[in-house]
């Protein structure tokens, strides 16, 4: 536990300066009136450089990232972060472009928007991208409103419902309801897949879209996605492709191949950037060339030999952030693409299932494996048995596993599964990392028969314990106070 | 290059494990018809040839650190100090997922909490969320939160509000939840009588930017106690710069405060990623957007952090979920808290009113020159004048490399931050008034 920078405040530490001044030093009150002005002390903390140094160094101590150590997170694609696209990233020549500069003057930075867009069609199988959502979820917004204005558009005006598997992730009806549509869940069936019969039976006119992940979050692959697409599309609907575990199907198939009309991608899980504790990610959304015109403004095209940014879009959806998106984060997914190219993002893809299965293969006598057949790039175990013989939940075993150095699984999804353990190991590591990582789950199998409580009173080595969740929702506190 | 550490003959031995000849026996789930033959990409390149790729495109470009700018229309070049890249260049923060585990998380979700005491510390309001993705729709998301929690429809803005927030604000009300009505301002400012007279039950809340997209301050006093008495929602989009030296949006009576955090130590990045702040009154905790890191204790009763109140997310409620957001811009508001730690309570006033001066004094060079304002509010560190081409005055801006203002139909907006100097502004008056007497 470290103290706060307001409990590090010492008065006259800080020392930061500015240039001298050379112009007149009007005072505020001057050209502002009073009423204008700020009443209260502004009540920041003072510390100087190094310690300000020190304590922001202290706290990276205490948090885990994929520089770390392992990160089988199911649905987030934790894979390693290549260096090299942190430097491209913090080039001047990037950093430092305003985003309304003469479009003369950002051609660079605009050929590099360009060129994504056109390679992340290529590998979804799209024929538009934009790049402007900031995340996942906001490129599921995005899509859903495309949805929308394309049934507006065709005064279609029937359709208030869409449709999600019972697997999704939590954002598809979030995003689904947030765009102002009714939710339905569609169930899965004794296999994990989407149920063709139920789909069919909620399938009408009623219904807007359908949005899928493929492979879904079992890692599965929806074998049956051509009927899928055939159900939707008769009953005049559109099928959305959340893009969350594109990692498993890159250079080998592709959304906008399999009856996809709208893809999300979340470039900080499929493609390398870097998910920063919590963002900034960039949930690019590409559409076939029908939906086109509905992508919010402004879309950077080609003309001739320069890039312009295309604002005369009357059927868009029009603005969905500030500006043209994660710029900053587009630029390593560029260098990431250039530098794997063709063959090497089939290799990720083909890797990060092979990985997946791999340990599912290696831990199924010893957790309970729901649907153990073959997977994508990731699967889900469960603690069942666990909590049946021994009272040992998911929950316990997550928590052990950071006593052997190892960032938990996603646990409790899809929640579908009881006591779900999610793990997508990536391509990105190697069989010794995975050997064991599986070595750890087996040990913990192990402890929880034998000696149960060690399980359960984990974790025994970080440097906090289990904390209390429900008085910090109860009573919370979200600021310091003096 | 490549990523993926196995060496050929590991592959082949993972999959014999798995009873496997070919790596194509993975993908033996996916019908034949849906399997495509290579994609249509250039080959990989090495670090080396990436690295000459990847400079040509950023040469291409003209930086703000090479040329003087003078443009501001919500993105500002603000100084970075150093410490502050070195920091956030610690990969144990930028390569984390976000904390859902507290045990192996405390540095990021302390960070977090801090960031929240200094933004209501900033604005003056009770909480904080752990950020939005910008500024507009940090915006968009407390319309809608105004409307949600008051039961109407009903929004009022005025078009002094950046013009790409208000394209936001209207996407954002294509779910149905709210309409938004703008209305005209007068003389750069919001037109108090017009709003105040719009305002009546109907109405959930009304939105003010301070400073405005202009540069100007507005006096909303007026339209708050109208909206507060129609029991309405106030909004303000505050700049946060601007907060240390002018009055707390919390002292005009905001109910709501958002804000684009970019000028806090967030490099202009052509964009983004920027940082969406999001402050409320504390009787709205339990239904803004977002993550909240909570402060607790762990089992041995020692302070712990904890993301908090989650029962309000997607990942919980689903379709029930108030907002859909999920990933956030957590690295660029970790950004915000080393900036304001580095500057300092007495180094952000600094900034602030040095911005401040060198608008003024702009503004007197530009008054000699022969220019006039384009309004007569009181501004903090952005104006417009009057200009028949500002097109034409930018082109020979940048003949003289200066990176220009911001084009209004007839006037230009001119931003300073503390990066400007005296020799800047005078060049930029000086080419400025060639153009004019041209």
């Amino acid at each position: 536990m470290s103290k706060l920078i307001f409990e590090k405040d010492i008065k006259g530490s800080n020392k930061f300066s500015l240039p001298p001044c050379d112009v007149p030093q009007v005072e505020i009150s001057q050209h502002i009136p009073e009423k204008y002005l700020r009443q209260e002390e502004l009540n920041l903390p003072e510390l100087s450089e190094i310690e300000t140094v020190r304590h922001f160094t202290e706290l990276s101590h205490q948090a885990y990232g994929v520089d770390d150590g392992f990160y089988p997170l199911g649905s987030c694609t934790m894979k390693y972060n290549p260096k090299i696209n942190e430097w491209a990233a913090s080039l001047p020549g990037f950093t430092g472009l305003h985003p309304y500069q003469p479009v003369d003057t950002v051609q660079g930075a605009m050929e590099l928007m360009y060129n994504t867009q056109e390679m992340l069609c290529e590998i979804t199988g799209m024929d538009a991208m934009t790049l402007q959502p900031a995340a996942g979820a906001h490129g599921e917004m995005t899509g859903v409103m495309t949805i929308k204005a394309y049934h507006q558009r065709n005064k279609d005006v029937k359709r208030t419902k869409i449709i999600v598997p019972d697997s999704a992730h939590g954002t598809n009806p979030a995003s689904a309801h947030v765009v102002g549509y009714e939710v339905v869940e569609v169930k899965s069936d004794d296999r994990g897949l989407v149920d063709i019969d139920d789909l069919r039976e909620k399938m009408n006119d009623e219904v807007a879209g359908f949005m899928l992940t493929n492979p879904n979050t079992l890692g599965l692959f929806e074998e049956h996605i051509k009927d899928i697409a055939a159900i939707v599309h008769n009953a005049g609907g559109l099928l959305y492709y959340d893009g969350a575990n594109l990692n498993a199907v890159m250079g080998v198939s592709r959304p906008g191949d399999m009856g996809f009309d709208i893809v999300h991608l979340n470039l900080h899980k499929t493609f390398s950037t870097p998910h920063g504790g919590g963002g900034p990610g960039s949930g690019p959304v590409g559409v076939k060339a029908f939906l086109a015109d509905f992508l919010p403004i402004p879309v950077v095209v080609k003309e001739a030999d320069k890039y312009i940014f295309d604002y005369d879009r009357p059927l868009s959806i029009g603005k969905i952030k500030e500006f043209y998106g994660n710029f900053g984060v587009v630029i390593k997914t560029y260098a990431y693409l250039r530098s794997l190219g063709a063959e090497g993002i089939r290799e990720a893809s083909q890797n990060a299932v092979l990985n997946a299965n791999y340990i599912r293969n290696k831990l199924k006598d010893y957790y309970y494996i729901p649907f153990d057949r073959l997977c994508k790039h990731e699967f889900v175990a469960s603690s069942r048995n666990q909590v049946k013989e021994n009272g040992v939940t998911t929950l316990d075993v997550a928590k052990r596993l950071m006593d052997f150095g190892y960032h938990p699984p996603t646990v409790y999804f899809p929640l579908i599964v009881e006591e779900a353990l999610m793990i997508e190991p990536t391509e990105t590591e190697s069989k010794e990392r995975l050997d064991t990582f599986i070595d750890a789950l087996v040990e913990i199998a192990r402890e929880a028969k034998e000696k149960p409580e060690l399980v359960k009173s984990a974790p025994h080595t970080t440097i906090i314990k289990r904390v209390d969740e429900v008085t910090a929702a109860r009573k919370p506190v979200v600021k310091w106070e003096d | 290059m490549k990523y993926t550490p196995n060496p050929p003959a590991v592959v082949e031995d993972m999959l014999h494990s798995l009873g496997l000849n070919t790596i194509d026996g993975l993908y033996t789930d996916i019908p034949e018809e849906l399997k495509i033959n290579g994609l249509n990409l250039p080959s990989g390149l090495s670090e080396i040839e990436l690295r000459k790729e990847i400079k040509r495109l950023a040469g291409e470009n003209l930086s703000t650190e090479d040329y003087p700018c003078f443009l501001g229309a919500g993105a500002y070049d603000h100084y970075i100090p150093a410490a502050l890249t070195e920091l956030l260049g610690r990969s144990e923060f930028y390569t984390a997922y976000t904390p859902y585990q507290p045990e192996i998380s405390q540095g990021i979700l302390q960070s977090i909490f801090e960031y929240q005491t200094l933004i209501c510390r900033l604005t003056g309001m009770d909480v904080v969320n752990a950020s939005m993705y910008d500024g507009a729709s940090a915006l968009a998301e407390a319309a809608k939160l105004a409307a949600l929690s008051t039961k109407r429809e009903k929004i009022l803005v005025p078009d002094t509000v950046h013009p790409e927030y208000l394209q936001v604000l209207k996407t954002y009300s294509l779910s149905g939840a709210m309409e938004i009505v703008v209305v005209p301002g007068k003389n750069g400012v919001a037109d108090t009588e017009a709003m105040v007279a719009q305002i009546d039950k109907s109405v959930a809340g009304v939105i003010i930017q301070q400073p405005n997209f202009y540069g100007n301050l507005e006096a909303p006093e007026e339209i708050v106690q109208a909206v507060h008495s129609n029991k309405g929602l106030f909004v303000m989009c505050a700049d946060p710069i601007s907060m240390a030296i002018f009055k707390t949006p919390a002292k005009w009576g905001a109910d709501i405060v958002v804000g684009e955090g970019q000028p806090l130590g967030n490099s202009l990045n052509f964009g983004g990623p920027y940082l969406g702040f999001f402050a409320s009154t504390s009787k709205l905790l339990r239904r803004i957007p977002g993550r909240i890191v909570g402060q607790t204790a762990d089992e041995d009763g020692k302070r712990a952090f904890v993301l908090t109140l989650q029962a309000r997310e997607q990942h919980i409620r689903r379709e029930k979920a108030l907002s859909n957001i999920c990933s956030n811009q957590a690295l660029c508001a970790l950004a915000a808290t080393i900036y304001l730690t580095l500057v300092g309570p007495e180094g952000l006033k600094e900034i602030a009113v040095r911005s401040h001066q060198l608008a003024v004094y702009a503004q007197n060079q530009l008054e000699k020159a022969g220019f006039a304002l384009k309004y007569q509010a009181p501004y903090f560190r952005e104006f417009a004048i009057k200009l028949d081409d500002p097109a034409g005055a930018n082109k020979r801006l940048l003949e003289n490399g200066i990176i220009g203002g911001y084009e209004l139909e007839d006037g230009m907006l001119l931003a300073f931050t503390e990066k400007r100097t005296k020799e800047e502004i005078d060049k930029l008056v000086a080419v400025l008034g060639g153009e004019k007497h041209e």
